[in-house]
């Protein structure tokens, strides 16, 4: 799935963000946190708890304001997919496709919310309650809802974190299928497999700084082979090993 | 905003159980309170031990005949009685709870009543098991006892002044069976005075005769006087009833206006927290206020909304209070709505504020729930009932929530008694407050 970083370093960026920080209190949870997503690229954002991925990707969708740096699109650009699915259980799929198809003011709110019904899949049940799915089937809704405005950026922090393996392999052709429309796709995740099978890119967070930007090849690459247990070759659980190994090599 | 309004009332739609308890709770709360206030408690049931001899119910009273069983109709209308045999059934049916209270008429309080020296005594006995009715039974006692004084305290000063006017004028009093001829102090004075005119000058008897028709005319001023002051004795102190500030809010309109205060409050607080909360439990709150619309906006629509719902309910429970129960006064129908529409906003403020303060709607509920019944419970506390400082600060609370407000505003609309476009500022400056509490809860709670 992954396509050529290369190919899409060359093409302007979806999204770029320069010296992001935030500050609650004493505490800083980003520092000067900066990166560019191309259109089509996959990116995750993989860090261990209170890295500070939530708050860049909540600064990254506005709905966070940073205390200093800037992003390069406006928050209406960017579509966002927040963890839990944000959509109303009471109103069935294609009720609440069309009712954020209205609020975001698409031109063809009817012909908007059938390409989405039609892209999720969720076709043959547009006309159920949305709280009779089943977490995955919500899951794309709450993708969709993002997408409505065909939005050149797609923001997801944690996308499969309450799905089974069948609901989350759909769910990452689904968001595939995107990027390759040419959807810069940022998303977050504590499943740091998942970042090596789907990202093109890893940004790697902790204590609120960026310490690592490339793809996972490029992440196991920095640790010592002795460090992953003596191996030829970096293999899926040789990935989680080098990512923790990175970490520790940091001070983290 | 539109979309917004027709998403809510879609999940309202379908939330029909919702629907049903916010809608009923309210209206079921408010009409027992209002029921309550306009009916006061129910009629409690007492014993009643008759001892008196059926030939002796009757007696003479100053020449006049009474009934001892004539005042009990009187004490019938405020409780239910059973008459008991005796006073031990009657101690029996207190002690087991089947009465709240015994009333003992002795076997002699008619010979003791006649003889107008000697004062019989009634027994009660109560039943504590509920203070409230126990009170209600011993004022209600007392009241018909004191009633039955003054009647019979009135049959004496007439036997008196009967008494009087005979010893005055004269005339005849039946003595054992006789009729006997009482001259009266007037016709002895002016045979005095007749006697002494028909005295030769210097008549050693004219300065004897001249003290008695003296003594005669002194009595004959101050027995004439004698009537009023009998009433003054019996009745010393008149009651005159004035209403200061030209209001008088009839007790069922009141009752009525306070029912749908509290029915408005309810539902308003209930549903604006509620419908707020629930863009936060469905996490929908930070993907609408990224650019979808403003918080202030989502707060307007959430107000909008319950504010609607709860003035549709409300004027329809009126219109039902005013076509079925109560006397209203339709040519106010204007003020009535305006009176509504200012509580329900505020209301509904009000339910933004604690519907921005919670995570979830039944978080929010509880929350609202919890914070109405004191508001009204406050707003309802009378002057009087407790000290003048804490009153004040009882006073001071109340204003700080739209109960007190809407109840003045939509008391003053069913009754036309003025205050109305205080009230209405009131709620309007409330509403504002709230809104913007609500604006910070939501900006850091959802930030």
């Amino acid at each position: 799935m992954p396509t050529s970083v290369a190919t899409q370093r060359a093409t302007p960026a979806a999204l770029a963000a320069a010296g992001l920080t935030k500050r609650y209190g004493e505490r800083v949870a980003l520092r000067e946190v900066g990166f560019e997503a191309a259109p089509g690229e996959l990116v995750a954002v993989i860090g261990p708890n209170g890295a500070g991925k939530t708050t860049l990707l909540s600064i990254l969708a506005g709905i966070q304001q940073p205390d200093a740096g800037e992003v390069t699109r406006s928050a209406r650009e960017i579509g966002w997919v927040p963890q839990q699915p944000a959509v109303y259980s009471k109103l069935s799929v294609a009720e609440n496709l069309r009712l954020f198809a209205r609020l975001e003011k698409v031109a063809d709110p009817d012909a908007v919310v059938a390409r989405m019904l039609e892209q999720t899949g969720l076709a043959e049940r547009a006309g159920d309650e949305l709280g009779t799915l089943s977490g995955g089937n919500r899951q794309r809704v709450n993708i969709a809802v993002g997408l409505l405005a065909e939005p050149p950026v797609l923001l997801l922090d944690e996308p499969s974190s309450s799905l089974d393996p069948r609901q989350r392999a759909r769910l990452w052709a689904f968001v595939g299928e995107q990027a390759a429309r040419g959807t810069a796709v940022i998303f977050s995740t504590h499943d740091v497999q998942e970042a090596e099978r789907y990202a093109d890119r890893v940004l790697v967070l902790a204590d609120g700084e960026l310490l690592f930007t490339g793809s996972a090849a490029e992440l196991a690459a920095t640790v010592e082979p002795s460090a992953l247990g003596g191996g030829a070759a970096v293999g899926p659980h040789d990935f989680e090993t080098a990512f923790v190994q990175f970490l520790r090599s940091r001070g983290h | 905003m539109r979309w917004l309004l027709l998403k809510d009332l879609t999940i309202l739609r379908r939330s029909p159980l919702l629907v049903a308890l916010l809608v009923i709770y309210p209206i079921a709360v408010a009409l027992l309170i209002g029921f309550a206030l306009s009916r006061g408690p129910g009629k409690p049931t007492i014993a009643l031990v008759n001892e008196i001899p059926k030939q002796h119910r009757s007696f003479d009273v100053a020449g006049s005949r009474l009934n001892a069983e004539e005042y009990l109709p009187e004490l019938l209308k405020s409780v239910n009685v059973i008459r008991a045999r005796n006073r031990a059934q009657a101690r029996r049916l207190v002690r087991d709870g089947k009465v709240l209270g015994a009333l003992i008429l002795p076997a002699d309080i008619t010979q003791k009543l006649e003889t107008g020296t000697e004062q019989p005594t009634i027994d009660v006995l109560y039943n504590g098991e509920d203070a409230v009715k126990q009170r209600y039974i011993e004022s209600i006692i007392r009241a018909r006892m004191a009633e039955a004084n003054v009647a019979l305290s009135r049959r004496f000063q007439e036997a008196t002044a009967g008494y009087l006017r005979l010893l005055l004028d004269g005339g005849t009093l039946s003595v054992l069976g006789r009729d006997v001829d009482i001259l009266g102090l007037r016709n002895a004075h002016a045979i005095t005075t007749g006697a002494i005119a028909a005295l030769p000058p210097g008549s050693p008897l004219r300065t004897s005769l001249d003290q008695v028709a003296r003594f005669g005319q002194i009595a004959i001023d101050n027995l004439g006087r004698s009537r009023d002051v009998l009433r003054s004795v019996g009745q010393p102190v008149r009651v005159r009833q004035t209403i200061v500030g030209g209001r008088r809010t009839p007790l069922d309109t009141f009752a009525a206006a306070i029912s749908v205060t509290v029915s408005l409050m309810f539902l308003t607080v209930l549903l604006a927290a509620g419908l707020l909360a629930l863009e936060r439990e469905e996490h929908a709150f930070s993907r609408l206020v990224r650019g979808l619309v403003t918080r202030l906006g989502l707060l307007a629509e959430k107000i909008s909304l319950a504010a609607l719902c709860a003035f549709a309910v409300s004027l329809v429970m009126l219109l039902a209070l005013g076509g079925f129960f109560i006397e209203l006064d339709w040519g106010r129908f204007p003020q009535w709505l305006a009176a509504l529409a200012a509580g329900a906003v505020a209301f509904a403020a009000l339910g933004v504020a604690i519907g921005g303060l919670a995570r979830e709607v039944r978080a929010a509920s509880l929350l609202a729930f919890l914070l109405s019944l004191p508001i009204a419970f406050l707003a309802l506390v009378p002057s009087g009932a407790v000290s003048a400082g804490l009153y004040d600060v009882v006073r001071f609370v109340s204003a700080l929530f739209p109960f007190k407000p809407t109840l003045q505003a939509l008391d003053a609309a069913l009754n036309g008694v003025g205050g109305l476009p205080a009230a209405l500022a009131h709620l309007a400056a409330l509403a504002v407050v709230y809104t913007l509490l609500a604006r910070l809860a939501v900006g850091r709670r959802f930030g």
